[in-house]
Protein backbone atom coordinates (compact mmCIF):
# COMPACT_ATOMS: atom_id res chain seq x y z
CA UNK A 1 0.00 0.00 0.00
CA UNK A 2 2.55 2.29 1.00
CA UNK A 3 4.55 1.21 -1.81
CA UNK A 4 2.10 2.31 -4.42
CA UNK A 5 0.91 5.70 -2.67
CA UNK A 6 4.63 6.54 -2.90
CA UNK A 7 4.76 5.72 -6.91
CA UNK A 8 1.45 7.66 -7.40
CA UNK A 9 3.12 10.64 -5.46
CA UNK A 10 6.44 10.15 -7.62
CA UNK A 11 4.46 10.24 -10.78
CA UNK A 12 2.14 13.06 -9.59
CA UNK A 13 5.50 15.11 -9.26
CA UNK A 14 7.07 14.47 -12.48
CA UNK A 15 3.93 14.78 -14.40
CA UNK A 16 4.74 18.86 -15.27
CA UNK A 17 7.84 17.84 -15.85
CA UNK A 18 6.63 15.71 -18.44
CA UNK A 19 4.37 18.60 -19.89
CA UNK A 20 7.42 21.09 -20.26
CA UNK A 21 9.89 18.42 -22.20
CA UNK A 22 8.46 19.85 -25.58
CA UNK A 23 11.44 22.25 -26.30
CA UNK A 24 11.73 25.93 -26.44
CA UNK A 25 9.20 26.85 -29.37
CA UNK A 26 5.72 27.12 -28.30
CA UNK A 27 3.96 26.23 -31.53
CA UNK A 28 0.17 26.29 -32.66
CA UNK A 29 -0.78 29.28 -32.01
CA UNK A 30 -2.33 31.60 -35.17
CA UNK A 31 -0.01 33.12 -37.12
CA UNK A 32 3.28 31.99 -35.25
CA UNK A 33 5.56 30.34 -37.99
CA UNK A 34 8.46 28.12 -36.21
CA UNK A 35 11.18 27.68 -39.36
CA UNK A 36 14.60 25.30 -37.77
CA UNK A 37 17.17 26.86 -40.08
CA UNK A 38 20.63 26.14 -40.10
CA UNK A 39 23.18 28.02 -38.23
CA UNK A 40 25.07 29.19 -41.17
CA UNK A 41 21.46 30.63 -42.29
CA UNK A 42 21.27 32.96 -39.17
CA UNK A 43 21.83 36.37 -40.69
CA UNK A 44 19.98 35.87 -43.97
CA UNK A 45 16.88 34.27 -42.40
CA UNK A 46 16.55 36.69 -39.96
CA UNK A 47 16.41 39.37 -42.62
CA UNK A 48 14.01 36.96 -44.55
CA UNK A 49 11.67 36.32 -41.24
CA UNK A 50 11.51 40.59 -41.00
CA UNK A 51 10.98 40.81 -44.56
CA UNK A 52 8.29 38.34 -44.87
CA UNK A 53 6.51 39.20 -41.64
CA UNK A 54 6.06 43.17 -42.93
CA UNK A 55 4.37 40.99 -46.15
CA UNK A 56 1.77 39.07 -44.03
CA UNK A 57 0.16 41.01 -41.25
CA UNK A 58 -0.42 39.76 -38.01
CA UNK A 59 1.86 36.96 -38.43
CA UNK A 60 5.22 36.12 -36.35
CA UNK A 61 8.46 34.09 -37.99
CA UNK A 62 10.54 32.39 -34.63
CA UNK A 63 13.53 30.96 -35.86
CA UNK A 64 16.00 28.08 -34.10
CA UNK A 65 19.21 28.22 -35.51
CA UNK A 66 21.36 25.51 -35.18
CA UNK A 67 23.96 22.93 -36.49
CA UNK A 68 21.37 20.87 -39.37
CA UNK A 69 22.08 17.58 -37.75
CA UNK A 70 20.71 18.76 -34.51
CA UNK A 71 17.64 20.35 -35.99
CA UNK A 72 17.09 17.08 -37.70
CA UNK A 73 17.10 15.01 -34.49
CA UNK A 74 15.19 17.53 -32.92
CA UNK A 75 12.44 17.48 -35.88
CA UNK A 76 12.69 13.50 -36.21
CA UNK A 77 12.02 13.30 -32.54
CA UNK A 78 9.02 15.67 -32.74
CA UNK A 79 9.78 18.98 -32.10
CA UNK A 80 6.78 20.96 -33.21
CA UNK A 81 8.31 22.91 -36.00
CA UNK A 82 6.75 24.47 -39.26
CA UNK A 83 9.52 24.49 -41.44
CA UNK A 84 13.42 23.02 -41.68
CA UNK A 85 15.94 24.64 -43.99
CA UNK A 86 19.31 22.51 -43.87
CA UNK A 87 22.68 23.03 -44.91
CA UNK A 88 23.03 20.03 -46.60
CA UNK A 89 20.97 17.53 -48.34
CA UNK A 90 21.82 14.60 -46.20
CA UNK A 91 20.22 15.89 -43.15
CA UNK A 92 16.97 16.73 -45.12
CA UNK A 93 17.07 13.23 -46.60
CA UNK A 94 16.93 11.93 -43.03
CA UNK A 95 14.23 14.21 -41.87
CA UNK A 96 12.29 13.16 -45.54
CA UNK A 97 13.66 9.46 -44.82
CA UNK A 98 11.65 9.60 -40.95
CA UNK A 99 8.82 11.06 -43.59
CA UNK A 100 8.74 14.51 -41.10
CA UNK A 101 8.77 16.44 -45.03
CA UNK A 102 8.17 15.57 -48.55
CA UNK A 103 9.66 17.62 -51.76
CA UNK A 104 12.72 19.80 -50.38
CA UNK A 105 13.22 22.89 -52.53
CA UNK A 106 17.14 23.89 -52.80
CA UNK A 107 17.18 27.31 -52.29
CA UNK A 108 20.17 28.68 -51.73
CA UNK A 109 24.46 27.18 -52.67
CA UNK A 110 27.29 28.00 -50.44
CA UNK A 111 30.98 27.02 -51.29
CA UNK A 112 33.85 27.08 -49.36
CA UNK A 113 36.53 29.67 -48.90
CA UNK A 114 40.06 30.11 -47.25
CA UNK A 115 39.69 32.22 -44.81
CA UNK A 116 42.41 34.07 -43.94
CA UNK A 117 43.59 37.08 -41.52
CA UNK A 118 42.58 40.68 -42.91
CA UNK A 119 45.69 41.72 -45.42
CA UNK A 120 46.48 37.79 -46.02
CA UNK A 121 49.89 37.81 -43.96
CA UNK A 122 50.76 35.19 -45.21
CA UNK A 123 50.03 35.40 -48.90
CA UNK A 124 47.85 32.42 -49.13
CA UNK A 125 45.78 32.39 -53.03
CA UNK A 126 45.11 28.90 -53.14
CA UNK A 127 45.17 25.48 -51.39
CA UNK A 128 48.31 24.40 -51.69
CA UNK A 129 49.81 27.44 -49.87
CA UNK A 130 47.99 26.05 -46.70
CA UNK A 131 51.40 23.74 -46.33
CA UNK A 132 53.15 24.84 -43.52
CA UNK A 133 50.67 27.11 -41.73
CA UNK A 134 48.37 25.95 -38.93
CA UNK A 135 44.76 26.27 -40.21
CA UNK A 136 41.54 24.94 -38.89
CA UNK A 137 38.22 22.85 -40.43
CA UNK A 138 35.19 21.34 -39.82
CA UNK A 139 35.04 18.23 -38.86
CA UNK A 140 33.92 15.26 -41.35
CA UNK A 141 30.80 14.79 -39.34
CA UNK A 142 29.30 18.14 -40.26
CA UNK A 143 28.54 19.28 -43.73
CA UNK A 144 31.30 22.18 -43.84
CA UNK A 145 33.21 19.36 -42.79
CA UNK A 146 32.52 16.99 -45.67
CA UNK A 147 32.92 19.63 -48.29
CA UNK A 148 36.21 20.89 -46.49
CA UNK A 149 37.94 17.40 -47.06
CA UNK A 150 36.47 16.66 -50.87
CA UNK A 151 38.76 19.71 -50.90
CA UNK A 152 41.56 18.63 -48.93
CA UNK A 153 41.29 14.89 -50.68
CA UNK A 154 45.05 14.14 -52.65
CA UNK A 155 46.54 17.28 -50.87
CA UNK A 156 47.93 15.56 -47.95
CA UNK A 157 47.13 18.42 -46.09
CA UNK A 158 45.45 18.54 -42.67
CA UNK A 159 44.38 20.67 -40.41
CA UNK A 160 45.78 21.40 -36.74
CA UNK A 161 41.70 20.99 -35.37
CA UNK A 162 38.87 19.39 -36.74
CA UNK A 163 35.74 21.67 -35.33
CA UNK A 164 32.34 20.88 -34.47
CA UNK A 165 30.84 23.37 -36.68
CA UNK A 166 31.81 26.52 -38.86
CA UNK A 167 31.67 29.26 -36.50
CA UNK A 168 33.60 27.47 -33.94
CA UNK A 169 36.29 27.01 -36.97
CA UNK A 170 36.11 30.73 -38.06
CA UNK A 171 36.47 31.66 -34.25
CA UNK A 172 39.92 29.77 -33.97
CA UNK A 173 41.06 32.12 -36.85
CA UNK A 174 39.67 35.32 -35.08
CA UNK A 175 41.44 34.56 -32.15
CA UNK A 176 44.72 34.49 -33.84
CA UNK A 177 45.22 30.86 -32.82
CA UNK A 178 45.25 29.72 -36.36
CA UNK A 179 46.55 31.34 -39.86
CA UNK A 180 43.84 30.28 -42.00
CA UNK A 181 40.46 28.61 -41.64
CA UNK A 182 38.49 26.42 -44.02
CA UNK A 183 34.62 28.35 -43.83
CA UNK A 184 31.96 29.30 -45.89
CA UNK A 185 31.79 32.34 -47.93
CA UNK A 186 28.70 33.39 -46.12
CA UNK A 187 30.35 33.58 -43.01
CA UNK A 188 33.59 35.17 -43.72
CA UNK A 189 31.41 37.77 -45.54
CA UNK A 190 29.84 38.36 -42.19
CA UNK A 191 33.18 38.87 -40.49
CA UNK A 192 34.75 40.38 -43.44
CA UNK A 193 35.70 43.36 -40.87
CA UNK A 194 38.08 40.73 -39.19
CA UNK A 195 38.84 37.81 -42.22
CA UNK A 196 39.93 38.04 -45.97
CA UNK A 197 38.00 35.28 -47.90
CA UNK A 198 40.58 33.85 -50.58
CA UNK A 199 38.46 32.09 -53.37
CA UNK A 200 40.10 28.73 -54.24
CA UNK A 201 39.00 26.70 -57.40
CA UNK A 202 39.60 23.30 -55.59
CA UNK A 203 35.72 24.75 -53.88
CA UNK A 204 34.13 24.52 -56.79
CA UNK A 205 33.42 20.95 -55.99
CA UNK A 206 32.44 20.95 -52.76
CA UNK A 207 29.55 23.27 -52.71
CA UNK A 208 26.71 22.58 -50.11
CA UNK A 209 23.30 22.97 -51.14
CA UNK A 210 20.78 24.34 -49.22
CA UNK A 211 17.22 22.58 -49.37
CA UNK A 212 14.17 23.54 -47.27
CA UNK A 213 10.91 22.06 -46.50
CA UNK A 214 7.22 22.37 -44.76
CA UNK A 215 6.91 19.78 -42.33
CA UNK A 216 4.31 17.05 -42.53
CA UNK A 217 3.21 17.75 -38.98
CA UNK A 218 3.61 21.58 -39.18
CA UNK A 219 1.34 23.23 -36.54
CA UNK A 220 0.74 25.90 -39.40
CA UNK A 221 0.74 24.23 -42.51
CA UNK A 222 -0.10 26.86 -45.12
CA UNK A 223 1.94 29.56 -43.67
CA UNK A 224 5.03 27.03 -43.67
CA UNK A 225 4.28 26.36 -47.52
CA UNK A 226 3.91 30.32 -47.98
CA UNK A 227 7.29 30.63 -46.36
CA UNK A 228 9.02 27.73 -48.06
CA UNK A 229 8.25 29.11 -51.36
CA UNK A 230 9.37 32.55 -50.18
CA UNK A 231 12.75 31.82 -49.85
CA UNK A 232 12.92 30.81 -53.62
CA UNK A 233 11.32 34.32 -54.71
CA UNK A 234 13.16 37.23 -55.51
CA UNK A 235 12.90 39.71 -52.92
CA UNK A 236 14.75 36.33 -50.52
CA UNK A 237 17.20 35.53 -53.43
CA UNK A 238 18.33 39.10 -52.82
CA UNK A 239 19.35 38.50 -49.36
CA UNK A 240 20.91 35.25 -49.60
CA UNK A 241 23.39 36.55 -52.17
CA UNK A 242 24.28 39.74 -50.41
CA UNK A 243 25.08 37.06 -47.66
CA UNK A 244 27.17 35.43 -49.90
CA UNK A 245 25.15 32.36 -50.82
CA UNK A 246 25.03 31.61 -54.77
CA UNK A 247 21.88 31.02 -56.41
CA UNK A 248 21.00 27.20 -56.72
CA UNK B 1 12.95 -8.03 19.21
CA UNK B 2 13.93 -8.19 15.43
CA UNK B 3 10.70 -6.59 14.39
CA UNK B 4 11.00 -3.31 16.50
CA UNK B 5 14.32 -3.14 15.10
CA UNK B 6 13.45 -3.20 11.44
CA UNK B 7 11.08 -0.47 12.22
CA UNK B 8 13.40 1.80 13.60
CA UNK B 9 15.52 1.57 10.27
CA UNK B 10 12.78 2.39 8.13
CA UNK B 11 13.64 5.35 6.34
CA UNK B 12 10.85 8.49 7.28
CA UNK B 13 8.10 8.46 4.16
CA UNK B 14 8.73 12.09 4.13
CA UNK B 15 12.28 11.50 2.92
CA UNK B 16 11.71 8.13 0.64
CA UNK B 17 9.05 9.67 -1.04
CA UNK B 18 11.60 12.95 -2.42
CA UNK B 19 14.59 10.10 -2.30
CA UNK B 20 12.43 7.79 -5.11
CA UNK B 21 11.42 10.61 -7.26
CA UNK B 22 14.85 12.20 -7.32
CA UNK B 23 16.70 8.91 -7.77
CA UNK B 24 14.20 8.48 -11.00
CA UNK B 25 14.84 11.63 -12.05
CA UNK B 26 18.79 10.73 -12.11
CA UNK B 27 18.70 7.26 -13.67
CA UNK B 28 15.80 7.52 -15.98
CA UNK B 29 17.74 8.86 -18.52
CA UNK B 30 20.84 6.29 -18.33
CA UNK B 31 17.78 3.90 -18.32
CA UNK B 32 16.62 5.65 -21.88
CA UNK B 33 19.98 5.05 -23.64
CA UNK B 34 20.49 1.80 -22.66
CA UNK B 35 16.96 1.24 -23.79
CA UNK B 36 18.05 2.89 -27.11
CA UNK B 37 21.36 1.15 -27.65
CA UNK B 38 22.13 -0.69 -30.77
CA UNK B 39 23.78 -3.73 -28.83
CA UNK B 40 24.78 -5.36 -31.90
CA UNK B 41 26.96 -2.14 -32.57
CA UNK B 42 29.27 -2.81 -29.13
CA UNK B 43 31.55 -4.93 -30.31
CA UNK B 44 32.62 -3.42 -33.98
CA UNK B 45 32.75 -0.15 -32.14
CA UNK B 46 35.16 -1.38 -29.34
CA UNK B 47 37.62 -2.74 -31.76
CA UNK B 48 37.86 1.07 -33.45
CA UNK B 49 41.34 2.51 -32.63
CA UNK B 50 39.84 5.79 -33.30
CA UNK B 51 37.94 5.12 -30.30
CA UNK B 52 40.34 2.84 -28.18
CA UNK B 53 42.68 5.98 -28.72
CA UNK B 54 39.91 8.72 -27.67
CA UNK B 55 38.99 6.33 -24.91
CA UNK B 56 42.96 5.76 -23.83
CA UNK B 57 43.19 9.95 -23.95
CA UNK B 58 40.39 10.88 -21.77
CA UNK B 59 41.45 8.51 -18.94
CA UNK B 60 44.71 9.99 -18.66
CA UNK B 61 44.07 13.26 -19.31
CA UNK B 62 41.36 13.27 -16.67
CA UNK B 63 43.53 11.51 -14.74
CA UNK B 64 46.16 14.27 -14.91
CA UNK B 65 43.73 16.69 -13.90
CA UNK B 66 43.24 15.54 -11.28
CA UNK B 67 46.81 15.08 -10.23
CA UNK B 68 47.18 18.54 -11.03
CA UNK B 69 44.18 19.73 -8.64
CA UNK B 70 45.49 18.15 -5.67
CA UNK B 71 48.46 20.08 -6.12
CA UNK B 72 47.37 22.52 -6.20
CA UNK B 73 43.72 22.38 -5.04
CA UNK B 74 44.67 20.62 -1.78
CA UNK B 75 46.71 23.79 -1.33
CA UNK B 76 43.52 26.38 -2.02
CA UNK B 77 41.24 25.03 -0.16
CA UNK B 78 43.62 25.02 3.05
CA UNK B 79 44.02 28.47 2.04
CA UNK B 80 40.33 29.13 2.48
CA UNK B 81 39.52 27.21 5.13
CA UNK B 82 42.65 28.00 7.80
CA UNK B 83 44.45 31.03 6.42
CA UNK B 84 43.23 34.61 7.80
CA UNK B 85 43.44 37.69 5.44
CA UNK B 86 41.13 40.12 4.06
CA UNK B 87 39.33 39.66 0.82
CA UNK B 88 38.94 35.52 1.54
CA UNK B 89 35.11 35.43 0.64
CA UNK B 90 35.51 36.96 -2.34
CA UNK B 91 38.83 34.86 -3.07
CA UNK B 92 36.21 32.06 -2.43
CA UNK B 93 33.93 33.00 -4.41
CA UNK B 94 36.35 33.48 -7.35
CA UNK B 95 37.60 30.44 -7.17
CA UNK B 96 33.79 29.02 -7.77
CA UNK B 97 33.95 31.14 -11.00
CA UNK B 98 34.62 27.87 -13.38
CA UNK B 99 31.40 26.04 -11.87
CA UNK B 100 29.32 29.01 -12.98
CA UNK B 101 31.03 29.81 -15.97
CA UNK B 102 29.31 28.30 -19.34
CA UNK B 103 32.34 25.48 -20.30
CA UNK B 104 32.86 26.92 -23.80
CA UNK B 105 33.07 30.46 -22.27
CA UNK B 106 35.98 29.02 -20.05
CA UNK B 107 37.29 27.85 -23.48
CA UNK B 108 37.71 31.40 -24.93
CA UNK B 109 39.47 32.74 -21.31
CA UNK B 110 41.57 30.16 -21.67
CA UNK B 111 42.39 30.71 -25.10
CA UNK B 112 42.66 34.58 -24.47
CA UNK B 113 45.74 33.66 -21.81
CA UNK B 114 47.24 30.62 -23.07
CA UNK B 115 45.98 31.37 -26.73
CA UNK B 116 48.71 31.79 -29.57
CA UNK B 117 48.33 35.35 -29.13
CA UNK B 118 46.67 35.29 -25.06
CA UNK B 119 48.66 37.23 -22.64
CA UNK B 120 51.03 34.48 -21.32
CA UNK B 121 50.93 32.13 -24.46
CA UNK B 122 52.24 35.02 -27.10
CA UNK B 123 55.18 35.13 -25.11
CA UNK B 124 55.88 31.37 -25.00
CA UNK B 125 54.92 31.22 -28.24
CA UNK B 126 57.67 34.33 -29.63
CA UNK B 127 60.28 33.29 -26.67
CA UNK B 128 60.21 29.39 -26.71
CA UNK B 129 57.69 28.72 -29.98
CA UNK B 130 55.60 26.48 -27.66
CA UNK B 131 51.58 27.10 -28.66
CA UNK B 132 49.27 25.04 -26.36
CA UNK B 133 46.11 25.61 -28.01
CA UNK B 134 45.42 21.83 -29.88
CA UNK B 135 47.65 20.01 -27.62
CA UNK B 136 47.10 17.44 -25.52
CA UNK B 137 48.76 20.01 -22.34
CA UNK B 138 45.75 22.44 -23.65
CA UNK B 139 43.10 19.44 -23.00
CA UNK B 140 44.62 19.07 -19.20
CA UNK B 141 44.41 22.76 -18.78
CA UNK B 142 40.77 22.80 -19.73
CA UNK B 143 40.09 19.69 -17.55
CA UNK B 144 42.27 21.17 -14.76
CA UNK B 145 40.41 24.93 -14.88
CA UNK B 146 36.72 23.06 -14.95
CA UNK B 147 37.18 20.40 -12.23
CA UNK B 148 39.95 22.03 -10.12
CA UNK B 149 36.84 23.90 -7.82
CA UNK B 150 34.59 20.66 -7.56
CA UNK B 151 37.86 19.34 -5.54
CA UNK B 152 38.65 22.78 -3.81
CA UNK B 153 35.04 23.10 -2.57
CA UNK B 154 34.89 19.25 -0.80
CA UNK B 155 38.57 19.85 0.49
CA UNK B 156 37.79 23.21 2.06
CA UNK B 157 34.60 21.72 3.65
CA UNK B 158 36.59 18.71 5.04
CA UNK B 159 39.03 21.30 6.45
CA UNK B 160 36.50 23.39 8.08
CA UNK B 161 34.63 20.19 9.82
CA UNK B 162 37.99 18.84 11.16
CA UNK B 163 38.45 19.34 15.00
CA UNK B 164 41.24 22.25 14.73
CA UNK B 165 42.19 21.25 18.71
CA UNK B 166 44.04 17.93 17.23
CA UNK B 167 46.00 20.26 15.01
CA UNK B 168 46.57 22.48 18.14
CA UNK B 169 47.77 19.73 20.37
CA UNK B 170 49.86 18.63 18.01
CA UNK B 171 51.57 22.11 17.69
CA UNK B 172 51.98 22.48 21.52
CA UNK B 173 53.88 18.83 21.17
CA UNK B 174 56.41 20.36 19.40
CA UNK B 175 55.34 19.53 15.38
CA UNK B 176 56.14 22.01 12.87
CA UNK B 177 53.54 23.35 10.66
CA UNK B 178 54.13 21.00 7.77
CA UNK B 179 54.29 18.24 9.55
CA UNK B 180 50.70 18.97 11.17
CA UNK B 181 49.69 19.17 8.06
CA UNK B 182 50.94 16.13 6.71
CA UNK B 183 50.63 14.09 10.22
CA UNK B 184 47.55 15.48 11.46
CA UNK B 185 45.41 17.63 9.09
CA UNK B 186 45.55 15.37 5.94
CA UNK B 187 44.38 12.52 7.56
CA UNK B 188 41.73 13.44 9.10
CA UNK B 189 40.14 15.16 6.14
CA UNK B 190 41.53 12.47 3.70
CA UNK B 191 37.61 10.96 3.31
CA UNK B 192 37.07 14.64 1.86
CA UNK B 193 40.23 14.78 -0.23
CA UNK B 194 39.48 11.32 -2.18
CA UNK B 195 35.38 12.40 -2.27
CA UNK B 196 36.41 15.78 -4.42
CA UNK B 197 39.34 13.73 -6.14
CA UNK B 198 36.63 11.43 -7.18
CA UNK B 199 34.13 14.23 -8.34
CA UNK B 200 36.89 15.97 -9.82
CA UNK B 201 38.20 13.39 -11.99
CA UNK B 202 34.10 12.21 -13.20
CA UNK B 203 33.94 16.47 -13.81
CA UNK B 204 36.97 15.96 -16.18
CA UNK B 205 36.19 13.00 -17.68
CA UNK B 206 32.86 14.45 -19.21
CA UNK B 207 34.36 17.33 -19.93
CA UNK B 208 33.60 19.25 -23.51
CA UNK B 209 32.98 22.50 -24.05
CA UNK B 210 36.41 24.18 -22.62
CA UNK B 211 38.46 21.07 -23.98
CA UNK B 212 36.97 21.47 -27.88
CA UNK B 213 36.95 25.37 -27.38
CA UNK B 214 40.82 25.49 -25.58
CA UNK B 215 42.31 22.42 -27.37
CA UNK B 216 40.25 21.85 -30.06
CA UNK B 217 39.43 18.71 -32.03
CA UNK B 218 42.09 16.10 -33.34
CA UNK B 219 41.83 12.36 -32.75
CA UNK B 220 44.51 10.62 -30.77
CA UNK B 221 46.12 14.29 -29.73
CA UNK B 222 42.63 16.36 -28.58
CA UNK B 223 39.82 14.33 -29.03
CA UNK B 224 38.56 12.88 -25.72
CA UNK B 225 35.40 10.66 -25.47
CA UNK B 226 32.71 13.64 -25.21
CA UNK B 227 34.43 15.06 -28.39
CA UNK B 228 34.07 11.60 -29.95
CA UNK B 229 30.24 11.36 -28.96
CA UNK B 230 29.30 14.97 -29.98
CA UNK B 231 30.86 14.23 -33.54
CA UNK B 232 29.68 11.03 -33.79
CA UNK B 233 26.03 12.89 -32.58
CA UNK B 234 25.97 14.64 -35.57
CA UNK B 235 26.45 11.56 -38.34
CA UNK B 236 25.28 8.99 -36.23
CA UNK B 237 23.56 9.21 -32.91
CA UNK B 238 23.53 5.53 -31.96
CA UNK B 239 27.10 5.14 -32.51
CA UNK B 240 26.87 8.03 -30.06
CA UNK B 241 25.32 6.12 -27.47
CA UNK B 242 27.23 3.05 -27.64
CA UNK B 243 30.02 5.44 -27.26
CA UNK B 244 28.91 7.41 -24.25
CA UNK B 245 27.81 3.78 -22.39
CA UNK B 246 31.23 2.93 -23.60
CA UNK B 247 33.01 5.53 -21.51
CA UNK B 248 30.07 5.55 -18.43
CA UNK B 249 30.92 1.52 -17.95
CA UNK B 250 34.90 2.32 -18.19
CA UNK B 251 34.44 5.19 -15.44
CA UNK B 252 31.82 2.81 -13.13
CA UNK B 253 34.73 0.21 -13.22
CA UNK B 254 37.28 2.40 -12.24
CA UNK B 255 35.53 4.08 -9.44
CA UNK B 256 34.05 1.16 -8.23
CA UNK B 257 37.97 -1.26 -8.38
CA UNK B 258 39.40 2.45 -6.52
CA UNK B 259 36.43 2.34 -3.87
CA UNK B 260 37.59 -1.29 -3.11
CA UNK B 261 40.96 -0.54 -3.11
CA UNK B 262 40.63 2.14 -0.30
CA UNK B 263 37.94 0.16 1.59
CA UNK B 264 40.61 -2.85 1.66
CA UNK B 265 43.34 -0.88 2.97
CA UNK B 266 43.68 -0.55 6.64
Amino acid sequence: MRAKATLAAAALALAPLAACTGGGAEAGADGTLTVFAAASLTEAFTEIGERFEAEHEGVQVEFNFAGSSDLAAQITEGAPADVFASADESNMDKVVEAGAATDPDTFALNRLVIAVPEGNPDGVAGIADLAGLDFAACAEEVPCGAAAQSALDGTGLAPVTYEADVKSTLQKLTLGEVDAALVYRTDAIAAEDEVDAVEFPESAGAVNAYPIAALEDAPNPDLAAEFAAYTLADDAQAVLEAAGFQRS
Amino acid sequence: MPAKRIRRRRVPAALLAPALIGLAFLILPLAGLLARAPWTELPARLAEPEMLAALRLSLFTATAATVLSLLFGVPIAWLLARGEFPGRSVLRALVTVPLVLPPVVGGVALLLVFGRSGIIGAWLYERFDLTIPFSTAAVVLAMTFVSMPFLVVSVEGALRGADIRFEEAAATLGAGRWTVFTRVTLPMVAPGVLAGAVLCWARALGEFGATITFAGNFPGRTQTMPLAVYLALQSDPEAAIVLSLILLAVSVIVLASLRERWTAAP
